[in-house]
């Protein structure tokens, strides 16, 4: 059984840098193009890595 | 969570995405082109280039430029104008039979030199044309429009039902588990729980903006029958001006008026975006976020006096900023082609989600076929053995 903590403390983090890239790239320009594109790649890498990784050994 | 309640969500987990998925399937496979349309009518050789000249290049009389249009197609109305802000050296002209005129012309002309430069494909030609309406209205006007926007409502409980069903699935499993070698079921249901987190945010950000738009058409009558009416009721009665005022004179004024802020393109009378009696010239900043917003200013179209200008009420506001939210167009190439891996995890999450009501209760349908077999007289054990 996992703790409320536990199932959600990755998804918390994922949606906020979400919501960070998504409004830097809305406010500003340049520099902050490149940040608002680092912060919403992290759950598409999180995602593709869970997704594509092999098949884990049953533990 | 209660096991009750379990269900109950479940309930309107499963009924409110099988409505909207066909839909929303079509909406991510159509938005992916419009992502990239620019590139692809780049691709296709839809692109208008200005002739290169030296970068002070003095700008032509833009009546001038209209008259180039009028020449071109001399039983046409102007119906709009707009520059981009990248690219000053053009005017995009819109001409058509009458104001609203649904099949119109659309021409580039040369914005120092007032000659014509191309007349691109209306909508990005064939292809793109057929993606934008598949994508904003079915080819059904406002009511396609509507109908998507109540099915963008339905993703939205969908996905709302789904983050409070995820907690229970994952109860003894660690983030982005997906159980191979077992059941493909299995393997699909952790996918979609997976990728579904994991796009949540970005799906609940695009799904909401994709909504707001759906209400554009509504909104900006709702603005014209108010503000706009309101701003021209002393013209109320008085015959439309005849012969139209200069637009030179027209935008030069408007300028003048909003200092720091650049035409972003004007409506002629008795478009939606003007009055029968006023040029509708929309101004706008030059920022990220300034660029997106308009501000109106409303010209007489008979004396290019300026008779009104004033912010836009909070809910076109609103609608302007949904806009590159849901395009994804206002972070460079990055953001464009996370955008794009990003509907296609959303097209995985649809996709797993709709094996998954297809495979539900394989128990249930197997108890169902063994009672059909044995109905039949059947030996259910040697049918098994001879598989």
């Amino acid at each position: 059984m996992k703790t409320k903590r536990a199932i959600w403390a990755m998804p918390i983090l994922l949606g906020v840098l979400t919501v960070v890239g998504l409004l830097l790239a809305l406010v500003g320009d340049g520099v902050w193009d490149l940040v608002s594109v680092a912060a919403l790649a992290v759950p598409v890498l999180v995602g593709a890595w869970y997704a594509f990784r092999p098949a884990q050994s049953p533990h | 969570m209660s096991p009750v309640n379990v269900r109950r969500w479940s309930w309107i987990h499963k009924w409110s995405s099988l409505v909207c998925t066909v839909f929303m399937l079509l909406l991510c496979l159509t938005g992916l082109p419009l992502i990239y349309s620019h590139e692809i009518g780049h691709l296709l050789g839809n692109d208008v280039e200005a002739p290169a000249m030296p970068a002070h290049t003095p700008r032509a009389d833009i009546d001038k430029v209209i008259a180039t249009g009028k020449a071109m197609y001399p039983n046409k109305v102007m119906m709009y104008m707009s520059q981009e802000l990248d690219e000053p050296a053009i005017w995009n002209l819109t001409l058509g039979d009458h104001p609203n005129d649904e099949h119109y012309k659309s021409i580039a002309v040369d914005a120092r030199t007032a000659q014509f430069i191309a007349e691109p494909p209306i909508e990005g030609g064939g292809f793109m044309q057929l993606m934008f309406h598949l994508h904003v209205d079915l080819f059904a006007d406002v009511w396609g429009k509507l109908f998507l926007g109540f099915m963008g409502l339905l993703l939205l409980v969908a996905i709302v039902s789904g983050v409070v069903l995820y907690a229970p699935f994952m109860r003894k499993l660690d983030f982005g588990t997906v159980r191979h070698g077992r059941t493909a079921r299995l393997k699909w249901l952790d996918m979609h729980n997976l990728l579904g987190i994991v796009t949540l945010v970005w799906l609940l950000v695009v799904g909401t903006t994709g909504v707001i738009n759906t209400l554009s058409d509504v909104l900006l009558k709702v603005w014209q029958v108010t503000e706009i009416a309101e701003m021209t009721k002393p013209y109320q009665g008085q015959p439309v001006p005849a012969k139209l005022a200069s637009m030179q004179a027209t935008i030069t004024r408007a300028e003048a008026a909003e200092p720091g802020m650049k035409v972003g393109f004007v409506a002629f009378p008795g478009t939606p975006f003007a009055s029968p009696h006023h040029y509708g010239v929309y101004m706008h900043g030059d920022q990220a976020l300034t660029s997106r917003l308009y501000k109106p200013v409303l010209v007489d179209a008979q004396t290019a006096e300026i008779t009104d200008r004033r912010k836009l009420p909070w809910y076109l506001t609103a609608l302007l900023v949904s806009q590159p939210l849901h395009f994804g167009d206002y972070g460079g190439a990055g953001l464009k082609f996370l955008w794009a891996l990003l509907d296609l995890a959303t097209i995985v999450v649809l996709g797993s989600g709709l094996y998954l009501w297809l495979k539900r209760g394989r128990a249930a349908k197997a108890a169902e076929k063994q009672a059909a077999r044995e109905a039949a007289g059947a030996a259910p054990v040697l049918a098994r053995e001879g598989n």
